[in-house]
């Protein structure tokens, strides 16, 4: 494997010459990066849409989607198809330039984050050492693509859409910044390979984030859900009161950029918990008694497999969260971000703070997190 | 004192965030429940008796047409669904030279069932029926007592079976 990257990366610096060589080589190293993380997670996104079909229908005591292919496995095939077929309709009262850009700014930045997602240690497209930061950045653009959207489609139903998302993430992205100020104080770092790496020990699923920063999880869960405008707080999409809301004058293939954008953005959630709070791609039976073990001894390694299944975990989440709760009341989701998220997330980081002062650092429970 | 308490146990419990887990755990019992979807072009819900779809007009045994165009279904028709006009045949009976009814108005209340004195308009099991152009759906006598004959069968043996009840 490293031989034949060496190979390829001579062949591209005697191509280019030794002027211009070791940048063509970056270059086509990110680029083989990007489409080493960009494809996989668009064919995610589009089989996470015929789960999610299959998840709500077997909840709600139906089949889900069936008659496509093989039990309905080519189903996100046949709606991709259609959806490239349909006419791009732009209202006459839109403003041309700003709806066919809304689509682009939501997804974006949606696609952009990936790049500080690692995989494995060194499996990342750009080790930025203030990855978190690029992520709360990158996630923040996201709204913008909302609001262009809802603004410039001139319609009272994607404007009243667009106005409850803006305000509903300002409040959540609060209480999900509070929740990631715990991970990097935790962290003592805000490159994401580092965090993972803290949590990297001889107590398996005991010695990650999760359980001392369990608020924090809690809250970045939930903060997530609504970051992303999924039940039960959609009420920017809200179908029985809005249609559809932001989105209602977008149709084909500017739709199915937004919805690729959301169910980016939903893995992206679920990833960064997994990341962040379950250890990324550390083993969850990683004890130190159990990894000179024969066979038992490979449960303990870590690998990216174990990532896929927290990853994997987080987005059947989404979709069981979904099918279970109505949507919130408006107000309701106000109280929830503003008296009630804020306030715990603020509580906890002073308690994490305590925790990680000498006297208690050094002491068995909290040795195991923050003595390292 | 114990209204302290039970703002203190509600706080606790809403921050454990127990009534949704408890939502979650009846919904994910759901998750592995047996479906009941039924695939309808090949399979279909069993049907009643009194099934009311499709609209028929009889004939008795001998072939004869049971209407005697006395005009109660048109009068008792709550959509106005149903046209008839008549005049005496050459044997002195008193036939119907009209009988329409109009399947957008229909509403398929059966109220033109139950007021037949003879039996004459029945609605059938057929649901399975469409028109593709405008006044396709006006169904007119003849192919009213088409129906009839194709589906006699059928319609006698229901009558049959809910005899016991009328």
């Amino acid at each position: 494997m490293t031989e034949m990257i060496g190979t390829v990366q001579g062949a591209i610096q005697g191509w280019f010459g030794p002027e211009y060589g070791p940048y063509a080589w970056m270059f086509a190293k990110s680029l083989a990066g990007i489409v080493a993380v960009l494809v996989p997670l668009l064919l995610t996104v589009l089989y996470y849409q015929l789960v999610e079909r299959w998840v709500i229908g077997w909840i709600q005591v139906r089949k889900g989607p069936n008659r496509v292919g093989w039990k309905g496995v080519l189903q996100p095939i046949a709606d991709a198809i259609k959806l490239l077929m349909k006419e791009r309709i732009v209202p006459a009262g839109a403003s041309k330039g700003l709806f066919t850009l809304a689509p682009i700014i939501s997804v974006a930045p949606a696609l952009a984050v990936w790049a500080v997602v690692p995989f494995a240690p060194g499996w990342v497209v750009a080790n930025v050492d203030a990855g978190l930061l690029v992520v709360l950045a990158m996630t923040s653009m996201g709204v913008y693509g909302i609001i262009i959207a809802g603004w410039a489609s001139n319609s009272k139903y994607a404007f009243l859409g667009a106005m409850r998302s803006a305000a509903q993430v300002v409040a959540y992205e609060i209480a999900m910044g509070f929740a990631l100020v715990g991970v990097l104080m935790a962290g003592q770092s805000l490159n994401l390979t580092q965090i993972v790496v803290r949590q990297d020990g001889n107590w398996g699923f005991l010695e990650w984030f999760w359980l001392p920063l369990f608020p924090f999880f809690l809250v970045y869960l939930i903060a997530g859900l609504a970051e992303t405008n999924r039940a039960p707080f959609d009420v920017a999409e809200g179908e029985s009161e809005l249609v559809a809301g932001f989105h209602v004058e977008y149709s084909g293939m500017t739709f199915a950029v937004f919805f690729l954008a959301e169910y980016a953005n939903m893995i992206l959630v679920s990833s960064l918990a997994s990341l962040l709070f379950l250890g990324g791609w550390l083993s969850p039976l990683n004890f130190a008694f159990l990894r000179d073990v024969p066979v038992l001894g490979l449960l303990a390694a870590p690998g990216i497999h174990w990532l896929a299944a927290k990853i994997a975990f987080f987005m059947f989440m989404f979709l069981w969260v979904r099918a279970s709760f109505p949507r919130y009341r408006y107000d309701q989701i106000m109280r929830l971000g503003w008296k009630v998220f804020i306030p715990v997330t603020l509580v906890w980081i002073v308690v994490t703070g305590v925790m990680m002062l000498e006297p208690l650092a050094s002491t068995p429970p909290f040795s195991i997190w923050f003595g390292k | 004192m114990t209204a302290m308490w039970d703002r203190a146990r509600e706080i606790v419990s809403s921050l454990m965030l127990s009534e949704l887990l408890k939502g979650l755990g009846l919904t994910g019992r759901f998750l592995f429940a047996r479906k009941i979807t039924v695939f309808f072009p090949e399979e279909k819900t069993p049907q009643s008796a009194r099934f009311r779809g499709l609209h028929a007009l009889r004939r008795y045994p001998n072939g004869e047409e049971r209407c005697i165009a006395c005009k109660l279904c048109e009068a008792v028709c709550p959509a106005l669904a149903i046209t008839i006009e008549s005049e005496e045949r050459r044997d002195g009976t008193r036939r119907t030279t009209r009988y329409d009814i109009d399947l957008t108005k229909c509403i398929f209340c059966g109220f033109c069932e139950e007021s037949c004195p003879v039996d004459s308009i029945v609605e059938t099991r057929v649901l399975e029926y469409h028109g593709e152009a405008r006044g396709d759906l006006y169904y007119t006598k003849p192919v009213l007592l088409a129906i009839g004959d194709r589906y006699e069968a059928q319609i006698a043996a229901d009558r049959a079976e809910d005899a016991r009840f009328r």
